[in-house]
């Protein structure tokens, strides 16, 4: 085992693959010399020169279309927009080109590009640069969304969306970057789509999330066993394709659910994955579905609002209890 | 830049086959056969004629909502296109396309697009595709002059100027974004003139002279094949029929329609043939009836299809994934 941060695994996917397909290429603002604003392409240029890892224009637009247009003309690009917040500039090209284009065209057309976007608050950015948008990307048919919470699974599931046919937006959260996770290096390879994977085992509540929030289910989890509660931490991974099965497993077993993530709680994926959880599995239940998410409210700048509006693991500890009340 | 006589003809069938093409949607649509929405190119069929026989088969074309002339200049297949209208089974895209979605990767057409301004940027991908594998294919950017109102326009010339990639913008300026004219939607005349501000070479020419454009997009055409980077070119045209079929273009002065009609592209083609020898009246005669039948046997192609299944549906979201349907 040996510990590499979130960013690490972004990036040494990226170079692997760079490094064995020479049709994947990395663009986006600041990706080149500068490293990336996050500093998640460090050395990528230095190693792959102008061509393969390109500085664009600030045009989140021609970023996400060029994406598209190279796709679709057989390269693997990567795109990286600097913040998630920007997707609304390239929305186009991602909501009605990315994602419609294989369905309008009968199939006839594969486009291997990933979006990577930054994503979440947590760092005094203010409502422009902090929000979690992944319920705009999951509702939109004809787009893969991942979310990876560790240096690992970031590793294995961008080794996986380099090489998936469908457009992948991959989501990436901002406080995560510098997190040090362990990794097993005989374990660094890609991850399926789609597949689930239990953060901690439990019988007695089934906390599912993603990203960020895995970390403070896990502390809260801990909080709960010294009150005799038994919580399994699922880490869903993948938002679309999600993994059903997982999810019907962990229901199975505890018969109670929180659902947690960062996205603020109206209109928020999590209310998605509690629609089908209720339609499927109600019978499973025996206490009401939890939701933990973000204040309806913008991202505010000073950290006491910004703490206050964001989601901790005392609120999924909070959520969890009301169940066992 | 030198055409053969054969050249000539190819070209003349092309217009020929659009405009009996999109006479023949027109009427399919009126009889009721055709859903959704119809934007015929009749009045236009120089510029993409012109154009794409400037093009190889490997070169790439981004097209628009009104796209069909420019997908049957690129080599599209009638009777999937016709089939595609009617919304078949062997349509273009399994009848999940439609009109304003029609597209063949094989022949390097991106796809016609409902989104106005969409193309810019795609067309810069296949641009940074071509560059990237150092080829000297180019990518052809159509588009009318309503879209170079969008903010893609910019972002996608200026990003195909600074990285000099070989992509051909071809405007063609109709007069009209939907119902508002040119003069009412920006406060410019030519709109080559916007070439000057990424620094790239800007060209407006007669877009219903068949020649013009083919001279001027050829040229550009091999200056982007040299890496000489990318050209705005705006051909000044007219659609005849409205902003789609049903649009009863009451914001069209008198006149204005009847004064366009003059300059209809293929009787000015013909008038050349006839004068300069590369065909006579008996043959263009001839090669009008070939292209009728053309039509008829792609409308039979469409009737014939069947419609596609309702599972169908629920395929080509994904590469691998089937979503679930609807149990009733």
């Amino acid at each position: 085992m040996k510990k590499m941060t979130y960013a690490e695994g972004i990036r040494e996917a990226m170079r692997k693959k760079m490094q064995e397909d020479p049709s994947v290429l990395l663009f986006g603002e600041d990706v080149g010399k500068f490293g990336g604003c996050f500093g998640v392409s460090a050395g990528l240029w230095e190693e792959f020169g102008d061509d393969r890892v390109r500085d664009t224009p600030i045009s989140e637009g021609a970023i996400v279309g060029a994406a598209v247009g190279s796709a679709a003309c057989g390269l693997k690009p990567i795109a990286e927009l600097m913040f998630v917040d920007f997707l609304t500039v390239g929305m186009d090209q991602l909501v009605n080109q990315a994602a419609k284009m294989r369905y309008m065209f009968g199939g006839k057309i594969n486009l291997p590009m990933v979006l990577r976007v930054p994503s979440g608050g947590g760092v005094g950015a203010a409502a422009q640069h902090s929000q979690s948008l992944e319920a705009w990307v999951t509702h939109v048919p004809g787009l893969k969304v991942v979310y990876p919470s560790n240096a690992q699974d970031a590793y294995g599931l961008l080794m996986t969306a380099i090489d998936d046919q469908n457009p992948v937006v991959f989501v990436e959260n901002k406080m995560l970057y510098s997190a040090k996770t362990d990794v097993d290096e005989n374990e660094l390879k890609p991850i399926p789509l789609g597949k689930a994977r239990i953060a901690k085992d439990g019988t007695d509540v089934s906390i599912i999330t993603y990203g960020r929030q895995v970390f403070d289910a896990l502390t809260a989890a801990e909080a709960l066993a010294k009150e005799g509660i038994s919580a399994e931490v699922l880490d869903l991974r993948s938002l679309y394709p999600i993994d059903k099965e997982a999810i019907a497993q962990s229901v199975g077993k505890t018969h109670k659910v929180v659902l947690v993530s960062e996205e603020c709680k109206r209109g928020a994926y999590t209310g998605d994955i509690a629609a089908q959880i209720a339609e499927e599995y109600f019978y499973d239940l025996d206490a009401p579905i939890k939701r933990v998410g973000a204040l309806n409210t913008p991202v505010a700048f000073a950290t006491d609002l910004e703490s206050y509006i964001l989601p901790n693991a005392r609120d999924i500890e909070l959520a969890v209890k009301s169940l066992f009340d | 830049m030198k055409i053969t006589n054969e050249q000539l003809k190819d070209m003349y069938l092309t217009m020929l086959k659009i405009r009996k093409f999109e006479k023949n949607a027109m009427d399919k649509f009126a009889e009721g056969k055709i859903p959704g929405f119809v934007h015929l190119y009749i009045g236009e069929e120089a510029c993409a004629t012109g154009a794409c026989a400037a093009l190889r088969v490997d070169d790439y074309i981004t097209s628009t909502h009104r796209g069909h002339g420019h997908i049957i200049a690129k080599g599209g297949d009638l009777n999937y296109m016709m089939a595609e209208l009617f919304g078949k089974s062997d349509g273009y895209c399994k009848g999940k396309g439609g009109s304003m979605h029609i597209a063949d990767a094989d022949k390097g057409i991106l796809g016609a697009n409902g989104i106005v301004g969409a193309g810019h940027n795609i067309a810069i991908g296949s641009g940074l595709a071509i560059k990237y594998r150092k080829t000297d294919q180019v990518c052809v950017c159509f588009f009318g002059d309503a879209s170079t109102n969008q903010s893609t326009f910019h972002e996608g010339l200026n990003l195909a100027s600074v990285w000099k990639l070989p992509v051909v913008f071809v405007c063609e300026n109709n007069g009209y974004g939907i119902s508002v004219s040119q003069k009412r939607h920006q406060a410019i005349t030519d709109i080559s003139v916007r070439a000057s501000a990424y620094n790239m070479p800007g060209i407006t020419i007669d877009g219903n002279d068949l020649f013009a454009v083919h001279e001027a997009v050829g040229e550009a055409v091999e200056r982007a094949r040299k890496g000489q980077g990318p050209t705005l070119i705006e051909c000044k045209t007219y659609r005849w029929r409205g902003h789609f079929e049903g649009d009863m273009t009451v914001y069209r002065p008198d006149g204005e329609l009847e004064a366009w009609m003059k300059k209809d592209p293929i009787p000015r083609v013909e008038k050349y043939f006839i004068e300069n020898n590369v065909m006579t009246q008996d043959e263009i005669n001839k090669l009008n009836a070939e292209v009728d039948k053309m039509i008829e046997e792609a409308n039979k192609f469409a009737v014939n299809s069947p419609a596609p299944s309702l599972e169908s549906a629920l395929e080509d979201v994904y590469s691998d994934i089937v979503e679930e349907g609807r149990v009733r």
